[in-house]
């Protein structure tokens, strides 16, 4: 990509299918699957149903083989019939869980549809309980509840719930915004501090190294579901920078090309930190996206990452998008990616399942996009998928991960190819 | 409010859904909010149907909690029926649509759909998955069931088997082999592979076989009253049950099973040398009732383990547990709580748990092997080969189920013998299973409240050495008899020499 400002806007206009009617996606209480692993000293407390418990073991796909750091306190009759205090109750769930797990500094009290429905106040409690625990733990609340919440939004309503907690500074500093694997996170810092800025993250992996924000705070936005925390994060005066997401060398040369040029990086220096990861990047992916160029590719709505995906897969692998579906388009956050996804494809919002699948039938597209309730359904009816949720929990950000991103969606064409059956 | 990591059971309407989707031609139309369709990939991805379950959910969302949710439920109710064409529709609500009290029942019954439609009650914050796939299999009988003439020739039907069973595929092909060569006709199984007009032809059999008590013993107790149909009740898993299962069908029938021959081997496997050393390990037994109930049996009268404890987690069978653990000397544990087995499991310290998925974790921790023997399972038991539980061949799976996580018998004594060598020790775990985390690891922020610590009993340094050279998988059981003798001797620390007077003292 080159810093021209493209002719073309792309998708960025094209009309959008919104739908309702089943949504065949996860809850926001997903997400702690993943942040429970990124803040090392966090413990995540559902308060929620017998449901919540059971999705939060089911969706992991695999069941931690080691204690989690995440539980659900199970809502009982007596405590819809309000004939015990819930409040005391949960005073009484978090003592044994911070006993029990003594090395715990932040508890995240997680809202689930019940609560939700019953009016549980979560953010008194997580007060409450901050006071009581304090130095130690610090609480937090949030929501994950499906009425309100879709799979990935549960992370955006947990680094949420972070924000108005974060010191105040007036450094001329970077944040990266998103939960990223270790790896791509330690990567993508490297360089930005090759180039002379400062960078903190949000989460931090421990609680000690909290990041500061205030007016002389850019953000560097590294996952597209992130709505709500970066308008609390410019709410505290920091400002975004706004930038394709960093998938493939394109998109991540133009998101560390942004933060440079907020910076006021020379060329010379931009150049000489990313040519070699770059010529990398391009080289693994021509290889990678051999098995890709022109097929066709159906994105049923997920994680919200669908349009940076898209964008990433037409342009940088020769894909050809039929339908990009999304939960929520976030026209502030995906707005430039789709402005790069040449016109065309359907773009739709929210979902009616059985209609979409009604319209993924018809296109027979060469790969579907979707979850885990609907993969093996379609692999029966011949169609090549890819789970979606595996999106989510590999390292796909940055230029090393850029051919392993292609490589997820070419595995689907090689395995078929390969098996002999 | 009852803090849980772990759950043995999902919410009933999972229970309801595990009924809808071991059938045909019925659906089930679901009152619920956005995330609740993670129930979906239960079936898809961990028993790897190629089908959707038949269920619709209406997703309602807040923004429709002040407008009209009830019509929301109306719609997806009609555009279910518009497009699957279902026999019969069950109709419910999972635990946040509970809350909202829209009567999902009321509401369907009220729209004139031209099949039934079976309203089911299932309380969300009360019961459980098992509950709710028994209580819709129950009102599904009781509405669909037509009073019909017995069938001329003896017949049965096989009750129980849902979708996401534990081996209910393979035990349902045992079983039904089992009665056919019998010379009984098997008129239905249900509810896996029946439809609803399948249903209406129950009362046909003669006799109903109870495969899965927690699901089917409210149905087969209402068949018997209403249809006089009588059931076995004895559920075939293990050799001895078998038998007792093929006395009560002989007797129910009037027919007469064949000897199963050499198709069966359990008890030459069990009584050949090979298995000698398999005398007396102390084995922990968990699950539900029923699995735990055959579990005990094969493992104290076909294997001849020793059974150190027990327990399940379904309620409903409490009073058969407390029985059986009666019978067998231990204090029967009756929880839901993951917590509570942990710390169960690390007081008994025995050499192998026989239990579900959770155990598997907990053997982990506490580096104890552990074979499944119960929901809850994951992907991996649901094997693409025969692999029933009931039945002549269940027994040979069980027997191999269960030796497998053992280090086998001359590489214990091996282990005896030479403690020190440094490649071939006891945490290299067992020399069949392939690469191993070392053992004993545990996480050690994590708290695991020590059953023993309490006497604070001291134990000195050579003792401590001494002890770490016994194996591993009788280390625990050495540690905990040599405190429970020093305690018994009033002693406050242990010596080498009180290790070999306890070993002394406990030999058998």
């Amino acid at each position: 990509m080159n810093r021209e400002t493209p002719i073309s806007t792309g998708c960025l206009n094209a009309p959008v299918l919104k739908q309702r009617g089943q949504h065949e996606v996860f809850c926001g209480l997903t997400g702690i699957i993943w942040l429970h692993r990124k803040m090392q000293d966090a413990f995540f407390l559902v308060v929620g149903s017998r449901t919540c418990a059971h999705l939060l073991q089911s969706a992991a796909g695999v069941m931690i083989f080691a204690e989690p750091r995440f539980a659900t306190a199970i809502l009982e009759e007596k405590d819809l019939a309000g004939l015990a205090d819930a409040q005391d109750e949960l005073d009484a769930q978090v003592s044994q869980l911070l006993q029990r797990r003594p090395d715990i500094r932040q508890l995240f009290l997680v809202g689930s549809c019940p609560s939700e429905v019953i009016k549980l106040d979560l953010s008194r409690a997580a007060e409450r309980l901050s006071e009581v625990h304090a130095p130690n733990v610090r609480v937090y609340s949030y929501s994950g509840s499906g009425i309100e919440t879709t799979f990935t939004q549960g992370e955006d309503a947990c680094l949420a719930a972070m924000v108005p907690t974060l010191p105040p500074s007036e450094a001329h500093q970077l944040l990266l915004v998103g939960a990223l694997p270790d790896v791509v996170e330690d990567q993508l810092t490297g360089m930005i501090e090759a180039m002379g800025i400062k960078v903190a993250c949000l989460p931090a992996r421990r609680s000690g190294d909290m990041p500061t924000i205030g007016s002389q705070t850019r953000l560097a936005v590294a996952q597209p579901f992130l709505g709500d925390t970066v308008s609390a994060l410019t709410g505290r005066g920091a400002g975004l920078i706004p930038a394709p997401f960093p998938f493939g060398e394109q998109g991540t040369t133009a998101w560390l090309r942004a933060i440079a040029d907020a910076f006021d990086v020379t060329d010379e220096t931009f150049d000489a930190i990313t040519a070699a990861p770059r010529a990398r990047a391009r080289k693994a992916l021509d290889k990678v996206s051999e098995t890709l160029r022109g097929k066709s590719i159906f994105f049923f709505p997920d994680s919200q990452l669908e349009v940076p995906l898209a964008r990433f897969l037409t342009t940088e692998c020769g894909m050809i998008p039929v339908e990009v579906g999304t939960p929520y388009l976030h026209r502030g956050l995906v707005g430039p990616d789709l402005a790069l996804i040449p016109e065309g494809p359907l773009i739709s919002e929210g979902q009616d399942v059985e209609k979409q699948l009604d319209r993924c039938r018809a296109a027979r597209p060469d790969l579907t996009v979707c979850g885990l309730g609907l993969a093996n359904p379609l692999e029966a009816d011949g169609l090549a998928t890819k789970w979606s949720i595996e999106l989510v929990f590999s390292p796909v950000h940055g230029y090393e991960q850029a051919a392993d991103l292609a490589g997820l969606f070419a595995r689907p064409f090689l395995r078929k190819a390969a098996l002999q059956l | 409010m009852k803090l849980s990591i772990w759950t043995y059971e999902g919410p009933p309407h999972v229970g309801a859904m595990r009924v809808a989707t071991g059938m045909t031609g019925l659906h089930y139309v679901l009152h619920a909010p956005q995330g609740d369709t993670y129930a979906d990939l239960l079936f898809t991805m961990i028993e790897r149907r190629n089908h959707r379950p038949p269920v619709t959910y209406t997703t309602f969302q807040a923004r429709d909690l002040g407008a009209d949710t009830a019509n929301l439920f109306k719609e997806a109710c009609h555009e279910a029926y518009a497009r699957f064409k279902p026999e019969a529709l069950i109709v419910g609500a999972s635990c946040t649509a509970e809350l909202i009290q829209d009567d999902p029942g009321g509401l369907a019954e009220s729209m004139g759909l031209p099949v039934p439609v079976i309203p089911l009650e299932l309380p969300s914050y009360q019961r459980k998955e098992n509950f709710g796939a028994s209580e819709t299999f129950f009102q599904l009988t009781r509405r669909l069931a037509r009073d019909m003439n017995k069938t001329p020739e003896v017949s049965c039907n096989v009750l129980g088997p849902t979708g996401l069973g534990y081996r209910h595929r393979d035990d349902v092909t045992e079983i039904v082999g089992l009665i056919e060569a019998m010379g009984i006709t098997v008129n239905l199984v249900a509810p896996m592979g029946a439809s609803p007009t399948d249903l209406t032809r129950l009362g046909q059999a003669h006799f109903n076989v109870m495969l899965y008590p927690e699901i089917a013993e409210e149905t087969c107790r209402w068949l018997d009253r209403n249809h006089d149909q009588p059931y076995t009740k004895t559920v075939p898993i293990g050799v001895g049950a078998t038998r007792d299962f093929i006395a009560e069908v002989e007797a129910l029938s009037g027919m007469k099973a064949a000897d199963p021959g050499d198709r069966l081997r359990l008890p030459w496997y069990a009584a050949s040398v090979d298995s000698t050393y398999l005398t007396g390990k102390r084995v922990f037994l968990f699950g539900d009732a029923t699995h735990v109930k055959a579990a005990a049996r094969i493992a104290k009268d076909e294997m001849a383990f020793e059974v150190v404890g027990l327990g399940c987690y379904n309620r409903e069978f409490a009073r058969d547990i407390r029985r059986l653990a009666k019978d067998y000397g231990v204090a029967p544990l009756i929880t839901e709580d993951y917590l509570e087995v942990e710390a169960a499991i690390k007081a008994a310290q025995p050499e192998m748990i026989l239990g579900t998925q959770m155990e598997r974790h907990i053997g982990k921790r506490l580096g104890i092997p552990c074979a499944v023997i119960s929901a809850p399972v994951h992907v991996q038991d649901y094997p693409a080969r025969y692999s029933p539980q009931m039945g002549w061949e269940g027994a040979n799976v069980i027997f191999d189920t269960w030796v497998h996580p053992l280090v086998m018998g001359l590489e214990e004594h091996l282990l005896h013998m030479f403690r020190e060598d440094f490649e071939f020790h006891d945490a290299a775990g067992p020399s069949h299973h392939g690469g191993h985390a070392p053992r004993g690891v545990d996480e050690p922020q994590v708290v695991i409240p020590d059953p023993v610590a309490d006497g604070n009993i001291i134990w000195l340094a050579d003792a401590e050495k001494e002890l770490r050279k016994v194996p591993f998988f009788v280390r625990g059981k050495a540690r905990k008899n040599t405190e429970a003798f020093a305690v018994q001797q009033g002693l406050t620390s242990i010596s080498v020499d009180t290790l070999y007077e306890a070993k002394a003292h406990y030999a058998r």
